[in-house]
């Protein structure tokens, strides 16, 4: 008997599940994601920031990123509405709004697209009204403000409800027991211990409208340097055949949403040291 | 209660796993449940707000709701039928609906069956182990769900187009891999590579290996254990995955898009199908289509209520 | 079957479970390895039934080595604290799932399996739960079938992590008697961890005290508990007052003042005193080793139990010591103490 005893582990499987696990990986995601940084490398630095800085390119992010960031806020208020609303309230029909809010998850993009196309066109139920009062959404940066409302509102509610819900009733009798009056509960109290739930939810649905592509394109009307997106430029320079500017504005948005991830990430470690899990 | 939340595309995820950062250190026990049980009010003026504020808030959820995604919804449906019952039908007969559907159907299945062995596979070795870098692993394993749909077809373009890195090589070799099916499962498979890993793994990590061990004890082998113990106890959280993985395949636009070439009858998926009828202005034949796609995302949504009411039982069954 | 461990390390990133453990079990033992928690009891029974590998070190089973061996071929029936039964099988299906399992060729016939399965219930005396599932039968149930699950495979050793750990006191109790009696029905080398040194005295043969990784002794109940071998289990096992004193020679010395008791062979220097409440003999002040005053008294069952802050000090050092109730003791009283049985160790640091 030797006194030196190689290592195993009780379970089997290890080796080959994870030797599986990182081929797979590797192929289906790491190689194509390096092959999309190895194509930028192909740039110099000027041919890169040409790209990036050239008229179109540069307005087609600020809509992306600049409509995105309005309609998460959006997402935020109205988010925080709807959580309060289907937590705190008891009224008809909220099981059923309970399950509407994750349609937008559930709804393949291009039907949400042409669905919302169709609804704020001129002769649509909403666009008709909307016209006789000189208001024209599809077709116009509105109409892609609009798509990523619908596209983003989930987000929101589905981080911040679970919150909400395991918030401990105690903190606000305890609020009132002091004296507090119901508005200085809600805003002092509440509100403050939901603060990063709603952050990564204002997150998530910001980077998840930057990337959208199939509800906004149709509603978008795709003008350059008016209503085009920054995903829909990327594909455009792609049917050129312009493979270096795809890339180049690809990475651009890669490297924004792994910093939202990284923020994200940042956000749930604060909130789990601020909030100890019971 | 810990957050969950990931950068996910849906409900589930963002309310059952923990940050992608921090899954190994901290297993939370999974939250299925859409609304639970509420503790019983406090006193009206304690823990509510007034009549009127109630009122308006309730009324501006519901209008908002009802606006912005319920109207959508209809409108698929009423447009689908705007021309009578037959028009739909005839729509869909369209031998272009149908080699549509066909292809929908393939390269689901193609994706969602390779998802499905490499997704276990990849939660038995997080799950079940105890490694270094299984935070980071994780997080490459969600990376898809924060790329654009777009940039996830365009890595395909790069490697595989004609200017791509294999480019030449597949020419020489009359390999046809972009604007056509391999193509579209690829950056299919890309798209929805985290459903099932992802169900799973918060599931199996909660569940520990104690019954693995008592098995392996037992005298049971590794195949045995896996299929006797382990794939008893993850079935539902398995076909939970394996839902949304599909209703994401099937529905996938933006990253098939841009790899398919769209070849009328050969590489058009249905989520593409809707948008050329619709840029030709046959909206009913457009909306046809797009009405089974609704269709599937409601059938998913149910099915996924039903799914987390379960996995919420089996919780309160073994909650000891 | 017997076991024997040798030399054992076993280290979980910078902390070490197991130091150089050594450990010889006799065939048919009932042996209990008891210590507080980190103290690495639950690592060496993990070890010994194959699901942790030590560093290094030995362990043969009945004269084999083991480690040769996964845990599903050392054929060792191992019950988990928390049972780990399998949540959607039945208790049936739960008992015979280790006969199921078998390979083709020595697996028996369904008929076999179902009274063997049948039998096994009847020993741990629940045959009339075999439909039900785990989650519906009590703590104490679901300890017994995972007894009889792992009996199932007709183990040549078993192994009880924490077997009442989970479970409510008098249960608790119930269960110690009847696993007491079960190992004298079949007989089989059992090993069982607790963290419960009452559990360890009743029930085992004979009693492992571990601490930080290494066995502090090994003994019968009444030798761990009567000739504790180091301080870690005179203070572990029993309750016992302790008191820091110097050594020199032969004399010892509380807080400077010498006591009249012999140093029975402690070295010289910081030492320990430990003494059992029940040691602590009561007399008139003046006449024993240590004087003190009486605070508070408590009368329960056949003893009373007194506080006493000793004298010098200011009164700081407060003991609790046992007395029978022939003479009632009264708060306030000047009393003398003597220690009957003591030991003296050498203070550690």
């Amino acid at each position: 008997m030797s006194t030196a005893v190689a290592r195993r582990s009780t379970l089997p499987g290890f080796g080959l599940t994870m030797g599986l696990t990182l081929t797979w990986l590797s192929v289906i995601i790491l190689i194509p994601l390096a092959g999309l940084f190895l194509k930028t490398f192909e740039l110099s630095l000027d041919q890169f920031w040409g790209i990036i800085t050239s008229r179109r390119t540069l307005n087609a992010l600020k809509i992306s990123f600049g409509l995105s960031f309005a309609a998460a806020c959006v997402n935020l208020v109205m988010g925080t509405i709807i959580v309060w609303a289907l937590v705190r309230y008891r009224f008809p029909g909220r099981r059923l709004f309970d399950a509407i809010v994750d349609i937008p998850f559930a709804l393949p993009t291009a039907v949400a697209g042409v669905a919302l196309t169709q609804l704020f066109a001129q002769k649509g139920w909403l666009g008709a009204p909307l016209a006789e009062l000189g208001i024209k959404v599809a077709f116009t940066p509105i109409g892609i403000f609009i798509a990523m409302v619908f596209i983003g509102i989930p987000f929101v509610v589905r981080t911040v409800q679970p919150v909400l819900i395991d918030l401990d009733p105690e903190i606000e009798e305890a609020a009132a027991s002091l004296g507090a009056n119901r508005w200085h509960t809600v805003f002092r109290v509440i509100l403050p211990s939901l603060i990063p739930a709603l952050l990564t939810g204002f997150a998530l649905a910001f980077a998840r409208a930057i990337g959208e592509y199939g509800s906004v394109i149709f509603i978008a009307g795709n003008l350059p340097n008016v209503s085009e997106i920054a995903p829909l430029l990327i594909v455009i320079r792609l049917s050129e055949f312009r493979y270096a500017d795809a890339t180049a504005i690809a990475v651009v948005m890669l490297l924004a949403s792994f910093l939202i991830i990284f923020l994200i990430n940042r956000l749930q470690r604060w909130a789990q040291t601020r909030i100890p899990a019971h | 209660m810990s957050m969950q939340t990931g950068l996910v595309t849906s409900t589930r995820q963002l309310r059952t796993y923990a940050p992608t950062t921090d899954v190994s250190v901290a297993a939370p026990a999974p939250r299925l449940e859409i609304v639970r049980a509420q503790p019983a009010m406090a006193p009206r003026n304690l823990r509510t707000e007034p009549g009127p504020i109630r009122f308006i808030i309730i009324a501006l959820a519901i209008t908002f709701l009802s606006v912005f995604v319920v109207l959508p919804l209809v409108v698929v449906f009423a447009s689908a039928f705007s021309k009578g019952i037959m028009a739909y039908l005839a729509a869909l007969a369209e031998p272009e609906a149908m080699a549509a559907i066909k292809l929908t159907l393939v390269v689901a299945a193609i994706s969602v069956t390779l998802n499905l062995v490499f997704g276990v596979i990849a939660a038995w070795a997080i799950s079940k182990f105890e490694f270094t870098g299984k935070t980071f692993l994780i997080t490459l394993i969600d990376l898809p769900f924060s790329v654009s749909p777009v940039i996830s077809g365009l890595v395909f373009v790069l490697l595989f187009g004609a200017q791509g890195f294999f480019g030449t090589w597949l020419q020489a070799h009359n390999v046809h891999i972009l604007f056509a099916v391999p193509g579209i499962a690829l950056a299919t498979i890309f798209v929805t590579f985290p459903f099932v890993a992802r169900a799973l793994i918060p599931l199996m990590q909660e569940q520990g290996t104690q019954e693995e061990e008592a098995a392996i004890s037992l005298g049971a082998s590794g195949l045995q254990t896996f299929f006797r113990v382990t794939l008893p106890n993850i079935k539902w959280g398995l076909l939970y995955g394996v839902l949304l993985c599909n209703a994401r395949a099937m529905g996938e636009f933006g990253a098939v898009s841009v790899v398919s070439g769209h070849i009328r009858g050969e590489t058009n998926t249905m989520p593409l199908l809707v948008e050329i009828l619709y840029n030709e202005y046959q909206f009913v034949a457009s909306f046809a289509i797009a009405s089974l796609l609704a269709m599937l995302a409601l059938i998913t949504l149910v099915m996924k209520t039903i799914l987390e009411r379960r996995l919420g039982e089996t919780e309160v069954a073994d909650g000891d | 079957m017997a076991i024997e461990v040798k030399n054992i390390v076993k280290t979980f990133g910078s902390f070490a479970a197991l130091d150089d453990v050594d450990l010889k079990v006799a065939d048919g033992e009932l042996l209990a390895l008891l210590g507080p928690s980190g103290s690495g009891k639950t690592t060496l029974l993990r070890i010994i039934a194959g699901l942790d590998w030590p560093d290094s070190g030995e362990v043969a089973i009945d004269g084999e080595n083991a480690l040769t061996r996964g845990a599903s071929e050392r054929q060792v029936g191992f019950v988990f604290q928390h049972y780990a039964l399998f949540r959607h099988m039945t208790v049936f299906e739960n008992v015979a799932f280790g006969l199921r399992v078998q390979p083709r060729a020595v697996r028996k016939d369904e008929a076999t399996i179902r009274a063997r399965v049948k039998e096994l219930l009847d020993l741990v005396q629940l045959d009339w739960l075999a439909n039900r599932y785990p989650s519906q039968l009590s703590g104490g149930q679901r300890q017994r079938i995972a007894l009889a699950r792992a009996l199932a495979i007709e183990p040549r050793i078993l192994l009880l992590d924490e077997p009442f750990g989970a479970l409510d006191a008098k249960v608790r109790k119930e269960l110690r008697q009847w696993l007491r009696s079960l190992h004298n029905e079949i007989h089989v080398t059992s090993i069982f961890v607790t963290h419960d040194q009452e559990e360890a005295l009743e029930v085992a043969n004979r009693v492992v005290v571990m601490d930080k990784g290494k066995i502090e002794q090994i003994g019968s109940p009444g030798e761990v508990y009567d000739n504790p071998a180091t301080a870690f289990v005179h203070g572990f096992i029993g309750e016992s007052i302790v008191l820091p004193v110097d050594v020199a020679g032969d004399a010892v010395r509380l807080d400077g003042r010498p006591l009249n008791i012999p140093a029975l062979g402690a070295a010289s220097g910081a030492a320990k005193l430990f003494v059992r409440r029940h040691d602590m003999a009561i007399g008139p002040a003046g006449s024993g080793a240590l004087d003190g005053a009486i605070r508070h008294v408590r009368s329960f069952g056949p003893i009373q139990r007194a506080e006493v802050a000793l004298a010098g000090d200011a009164g700081k050092t407060v003991i609790e010591i046992d007395a029978p109730r022939d003479r009632e003791l009264q708060a306030g009283e000047i009393v003398s103490l003597q220690p009957r049985r003591y030991r003296i160790f050498a203070a550690q640091d």
